[in-house]
């Protein structure tokens, strides 16, 4: 391979064993070597994945119809390997799930997601274990193909004004699925256009004049040998998107559709043949599946994150731009801070999010075992770590990946350069599965309610430090350290709740209702909600590099303290107003901060290369002109512009149309 | 037109309005002669159809995007042509059929011969000399020819001196001789270059009697009139498929030996004779011109499509609802929750300020320009310093607000048919095009460093950075005061604080034993935040000085919601701003607590006259474009329409099934 000189150098100079992170980031050894091999597999069938025309080229029906095309593809080679490897079962759930995702060739997403991350996971979930028996097999063979329908065109948020009914029929034993208005169409799950065949449909339920609210059934969509669409139920695409347009989000009107009565998914609650409905236990076990998307949400967010670095960072140290002296050559664009503080952060923040997660994951499996147990005394806790980590985390990697993108200039706007089709994955996951303020403010609720019950509650580990700071203060000495700022921002968070609570007690006295004060507290509350999952992210990060990075060789400890430290000195900086506002910090430590942030990021800028390499994402993953590992930039970028069916011809027959009729008057 | 039934929750919005939306439109447009020329202007052009898609282009093939856009500019540009012969109507008419408004309606992601008119004109009009005038211009007005102007090479962009692409004198022929020496010299980027031009403005590096003079501008025929074919010579195509703007037709351009007449080079401000001999221009600065044109006319495009963004998501916001805060009550409509007013409200202010800003920062150009015509060069630096953050916090803010109201409209805003991504795509363009935000900046950042020594002597200082003396006279820090002006004062008390500490940083670093160049370098991320600053006191400033004038004659209703947004403005960025209030000021906990109520206080108080103020932008719903964000609020039904216009909706079984869904789920693939 011809690597470009620029970033041979750079590669030369890594003071780190790159393998060894990549292995670390895998999650050990074997991990990496099965990764690879995945790989070798999909580069065995290059020329099908691959070629043709670039998917930037084609139709809106072409795009779905090359999504099916290479994404069955994938999927077999995954599902073969996993069956081979743990012998088809599902322990290894999140792991299929993960790698599938990791995998997605088309940059525009894949409409085989839903059937993974939701279809399946909502019958694990909520599929008692007759109805996970009967129906999981041929879900996790891809007999059936699953989509799972909650979202409607009017109501999205708020999952009580869902409109959808399952009306029992005793006299049949049938559900009877309808939607009574246009804003009661489904609208928005993936696969459900023209992939799914079966869906799990979420509506409220109403048996012997009762509605009982909403809950899960499954639906058959197309008949499996013709795939047309079955009698009284109206399906569709929802038509063309910012991005992910592989996904083939689709809508779904039901005109008195009858499905039988076990269909209704009934691990928490039943309707028996008279139509008798029985309560579930305890309806806060539905939010499992939620906090289980949410977490794969985030992994996914760091997926595509890492994808954009890599593509800035090396194209940062090819492109070459102005002159940092008078006749010196033109610089690698790398050496201005001001690229290195739009890029290095991104680095640190994938791993910063991932470690993370893996702990909230960890957590989230602690949790589904005490829950078996009857023990739920985590759950609300686990679900406002969920919810807050998974805004935070999607709307700062949109943020990072569309400044990344940015800062590769004009040609990062190109879609060969791969950024535009990240970044619009990552845009629309601040969105979906709970738009982000409302998310916020799920967290804020739960932060409300540990700050009020303070002195009585025996408070979850997530929010221990509440009483330890607020009892212990600040000892008014502020410490220019990592330990000192995540302080900083303990005080902080602290400092935030309780002021919102003030703030709405003072509206409330004012006269205002308790829904009104919240209303109008809600900018600071989500704030706040922020602030709390900013002490999360960093503390988490910090510790669990204390704890890892005792098995690191002493090079990749150095890189990775600077990582850590280069991310706490980042967000202390970002978010100094609330430091200044609710700490002891003075002006000359905010200055001394500032320096060494930027000495800091002098320090990474020889290894900033080596850490994107780390990352391992070959070629045809990455799929970016201005990221590829030999750094080829400007032939890849001529090669893909030649790939234009417009370059096919020398003239368009537009000019013979239009042009040259306007042109000499004559059109 | 027929009337359609309005929305009932858009209809109680208009029905609270406390002012006249009219009277806004009016100021809004400079007048009411204005509003009615404009109007008048639309509905010639929507009444002609042709914006009317018949499957909408983002359902299209590249290919196809490109033949319909060529179909629809060529339509256009006839249409404009027979006014202007009709009526000589003046420049108006292209500005509003280029631009981010009506321009839009007809092709929303960008038109093919927009260089034409934005670059390729200007620049023969400004470094043309009369002669060369006389022969191309007419030719260029009358679209006889196609030209696009060709700066950007693959491998070069913000550093201009270091493009590669030559233009060699050869005085035996008196031609000029172009040439690519290497792949990173082929041009790149150029709207209209790929398929659609016939002639280009080329910037190369000029060679003649063996010495290089630097950048200069030549004409070169690129393809043949008759039959479009690229001459001998000439590597021409289209760059690929992009984020956004897929409708411009970028292109790139190779030049292998291309020769051309010596007149083909562009001589107001310096010659080549036929010997060889360079003649020197007398001011270099000059070529200035076409540049500051061009970034003042894009801050004004920001403005639209905010204005469009904040218009779409804020009806959405009026007739979508969603939760119940309380129990039994029907679920509100979420421009209720102060969440999301906090998103959109500072957006429409967005949309006055800026609009205000430019206009303010066209009239000191014209004023510098006059200037510039007798010699007087004095504040050509301020001027140019001034542009560039301006362009770089406007496109900024811009892309932020799109985005933002974007993510307010929650997953439907992602949908095409919002045409927010649309929208998102042409403005965050703006972010790298036309001088990367970044690199603006830092030219703004050298200016005001330069500022700031001379503060320190005895030199007069320009006036949008006199306010770096009031500081550095060295009194103490007065009490906070959080009135409007003292939170406008407060920001260029900020603003001279973040340059002083540049200075400083830059002297500190020098000390240690950087040279000049590492130490400005390792303060650049303090330089490009001191920037920004300098630019959003000016701002402020500028918002809150035009709207008392702008006020004078207006109602006391309207008087008052429109001082209700410049104080939604200045206590908005107040807030985001308030670390560096702390730093620099001496604002108090208590301060900003107030300054929080207050910003609340003035979110609950324009509410009622949230949809009042976007309909006062008055954007047709052709040039919206927006399922969202029609007049009649017919949400759903819109949505839902699109939807079924794309062509998969077509067959209920797409083939990929029969083909690979199948197979995979029998187990036979």
């Amino acid at each position: 391979m011809n690597v470009n000189k620029d970033l041979q150098n750079e590669r030369n100079k890594c003071s780190f064993n790159v393998r060894e992170l990549t292995e670390f980031i895998d999650g050990g050894k074997n991990r990496t070597l099965e990764r690879k091999h995945i790989e070798k597999l999909i580069l065995a069938q290059k020329d099908e994945l691959f070629g043709g025309t670039p998917e930037d080229y084609l139709s809106h029906k072409e795009k779905y119809e090359r999504a099916i095309q290479t994404n069955v593809i994938i999927l077999k080679i995954v599902q073969d390997f996993m069956r081979d490897a743990n012998g088809g079962d599902l322990t290894n759930y999140r792991d299929v799930l993960t790698t599938l995702l990791n995998f997605v060739v088309s940059r525009e997403g894949t409409p085989f997601a839903l059937h993974f991350m939701m279809f399946l996971p909502v019958f694990l979930s909520q599929a008692d274990e007759e109805q996970q028996m009967e129906w999981l097999p041929r879900a996790w063979n891809c007999n059936i193909i699953g989509s799972y329908a909650q979202t409607e065109l009017g109501h999205g948020t708020f999952i009580r004004g869902l409109e959808t009914t399952a009306t029992y029929d005793a006299a049949t034993k049938e559900f009877v699925l309808h939607s009574p208005t246009v804003t009661s169409y489904k609208w928005w799950p993936g696969a459900l256009g023209h992939t799914a065949n079966y869906c799990v449909v979420v509506a409220q339920l109403h048996t012997k004049g009762q509605c009982h609210g909403i809950h899960s059934f499954i639906v058959q969509v197309r008949d499996e040998e013709t795939h047309m669409p079955l009698a009284g139920i109206r399906v569709g695409e929802i038509g063309a998107k910012m991005g992910l347009n592989m996904i083939n989000n689709g809508f779904i009107g039901f005109n008195h559709v009858r499905i039988p009565r076990r269909h209704l998914l009934m691990k928490h609650a039943q309707v028996l043949e008279d139509g008798t409905y029985v309560k579930s236990r305890n309806s806060k076990l539905n939010y499992g599946a939620m906090v289980f998307v949410r977490v794969v949400i985030v992994f996914d967010s760091v997926n595509y994150l890492s994808k954009a670095v890599t593509i800035a960072t090396r194209f940062a140290a090819v492109r070459r731009q102005s002159q940092l002296k008078a006749n010196e050559p033109e610089c690698q664009i790398i050496d201005f801070l001001t690229q290195q503080h739009k890029l290095f952060i991104g680095i640190a923040t994938c791993h910063a999010l991932k470690m993370t997660a893996t702990k909230l994951w960890d957590t989230f499996n602690e949790v589904q075992q005490q829950l078996r147990g009857g023990n739920l005394e985590r759950l609300p806790e686990l679900h406002a770590l969920a919810c807050c980590l998974k805004a935070v985390s999607t709307a700062d990697t949109a943020a990072l990946a569309e400044g990344g993108r940015r800062a590769c200039g004009g040609h990062g706007y190109m879609r060969s350069s791969g950024l535009p089709q990240t970044c619009a994955v990552l845009d629309a996951a601040c969105t979906f599965e709970g738009d982000n303020t409302v998310l916020l403010l799920q967290t804020a609720r739960f932060l409300v309610k540990v700050w009020r019950g303070l002195d009585t509650l025996k408070l979850t580990p997530t929010v221990a430090y509440l009483r330890t700071t607020l009892t212990e203060g600040f000892n008014d000495k502020w410490e220019n350290t990592v330990e000192g700022i995540i302080k900083g921002f303990q005080t902080v968070s602290m400092r935030k709740i309780s002021e919102c609570v003030s703030c709405m007690a003072k509206r409330i006295m004012s006269g205002m209702s308790q829904e009104e004060a919240w209303n109008m507290t809600s900018v600071q509350l989500v704030a706040a909600a922020e602030s709390h999952c900013r002490v999360i992210i960093i503390s988490y990060f910090h510790e669990e590099f204390v704890k890892v990075s005792s098995s690191f060789s002493p090079a990749l400890r150095r890189v990775m303290k600077l990582l850590v430290e280069l991310y706490t000195l980042y967000w202390a900086l970002d978010k100094l107003q609330d430091l200044l506002k609710y700490t002891s910090i003075s002006r000359t430590d905010t200055e001394q901060l500032q320096e060494r942030y930027e000495d800091t990021l002098n320090a990474l800028r020889p290894d900033a290369v080596g850490l994107v390499d780390a990352f391992d994402i070959m070629d045809e993953i990455l799929q970016s002109t201005l990221g590829a590992y030999d750094g080829r930039v400007y032939e890849r970028l001529m090669e893909e512009a030649l790939k234009s069916p417009l370059n096919a011809e020398p003239v368009n027959r537009s000019f013979h149309q239009y042009l040259k009729p306007l042109m000499q008057g004559k059109l | 037109m027929t009337k359609t039934k309005i929305n009932a929750d858009l209809i109680k919005e208009r029905s609270k309005c406390t002012f006249n939306i009219t009277e806004l439109t009016n100021l809004i447009d400079g007048g009411a002669h204005l509003t009615e020329e404009r109007k008048k202007r639309e509905e010639k052009v929507l009444k002609e159809g042709i914006h009317i898609d018949q499957v909408p282009s983002e359902y299209l093939s590249h290919k196809e995007k490109y033949e319909l856009a060529i179909k629809k500019a060529s339509l256009m540009f006839k249409l404009l042509r027979k006014w202007q012969e009709e009526e000589n109507t003046g420049m108006e008419n292209y500005r509003a059929v280029l631009g981010g408004a009506l321009g839009s309606a007809i092709l929303e992601d960008g038109s093919p011969l927009t260089l034409h008119y934005v670059m390729f004109i200007p620049t023969l009009m400004g470094q043309g000399t009369v002669e060369q005038q006389a022969y191309w211009i007419g030719r260029a007005f009358n679209v006889d020819i196609i030209g696009t102007y060709a700066q950007t090479e693959l491998g070069h962009g913000t550093f201009v001196r270091g493009l590669e692409t030559t233009a060699t004198y050869d005085p035996k022929t008196k031609e000029f001789v172009l040439h690519s020496p290497s792949l990173t010299a082929y041009k790149w980027w150029p709207g209209g270059l790929a398929h659609t031009a016939n002639y280009c403005i080329v910037m190369a590096q000029l060679y003649t009697a063996g010495k290089c003079h630097g950048i200069h501008a030549f004409i070169v025929q690129l393809r043949d009139e008759e039959t479009h074919m690229p001459l001998p010579g000439i590597k021409v195509g289209e760059i690929g498929a992009k984020l956004g703007m897929n409708g411009t037709n970028n292109g790139f351009l190779g030049l292998e030996h291309v020769r051309i007449p010596r007149e083909h080079m562009l001589m107001k401000n310096a010659k080549v004779l036929e010997d060889g001999t360079y003649v020197n221009s007398p001011s270099s600065k000059l070529t200035y011109g076409t540049m500051m044109f061009v970034r003042v006319v894009l801050v004004n495009d920001m403005c639209n499509y905010m204005a469009k963004a904040v218009t779409t998501a804020t009806r959405y916001s009026a007739v979508r609802h969603q939760s119940q805060p309380k129990p039994d009550e029907p679920e509100p409509q979420i421009l209720d929750y102060v969440t999301q007013q906090h998103k959109l409200f500072v957006g429409i202010a967005s949309v006055h300020a800026f609009k205000l800003s430019a206009n303010w920062l066209w009239n000191m150009y014209n004023n510098v320009t006059a200037e510039l015509e007798s010699g007087d060069m004095e504040r050509l630096p301020e001027l140019h310093a001034l542009s560039c953050c301006l362009k770089a916090v406007s496109t900024a803010d811009a892309a932020q607000c799109v985005e933002r109201c974007r993510l307010a409209c929650g997953g439907h805003g992602y949908m095409l048919s919002s045409n927010l991504p649309t929208s998102y795509g042409l403005v965050t363009a703006a972010c790298t095009y036309e001088g990367e935000n970044t690199v603006l900046l830092l030219q703004t950042a050298r200016y005001l460093v330069k500022a700031w020594q001379q503060a320190a002597g005895a030199s007069q200082l320009t006036p949008t950075v006199a306010y770096i003396r009031r500081v550095t006279s060295g009194r103490r820090a007065p009490p906070f005061d959080s009135s409007l002006t003292g939170l406008i004062d407060a920001f260029h008390t900020v603003a001279a604080g973040k340059i002083g500490l540049c200075v400083a940083n830059i002297e500190k670093r020098q000390k240690e034993g950087l040279s000049y160049e590492d130490a400005w370098n390792m303060t650049s991320v303090q330089l490009t935040q001191a920037s920004e600053a300098h630019c959003r006191a000016i701002l402020l400033l500028t918002y809150h000085e035009q709207t008392e004038m702008q006020c004078k004659n207006a109602s006391p209703e309207l008087r008052e919601v429109l001082s209700q947004l410049v104080d939604l403005y200045v206590v908005y960025w107040t807030l985001q701003c308030v670390g560096d209030l702390l730093r620099f000021t001496s604002i108090s906990e208590r301060d900003i607590e107030r300054l929080q109520r207050w910003y609340e206080d003035l979110l609950s108080k324009l509410r009622p006259n949230a949809v009042g103020l976007v309909d006062a932008f008055d954007i047709r719903d052709e040039i919206l474009h927006s399922a969202l964000g029609a007049y009649d609020g017919r949400v759903y039904e819109r949505l839902m329409e699109e939807a079924l216009k794309s062509p998969l909706n077509a067959e209920p079984v797409n083939r990929s099934f029969h083909q690979y869904l199948k197979p995979l789920m029998q187990g036979k693939l």
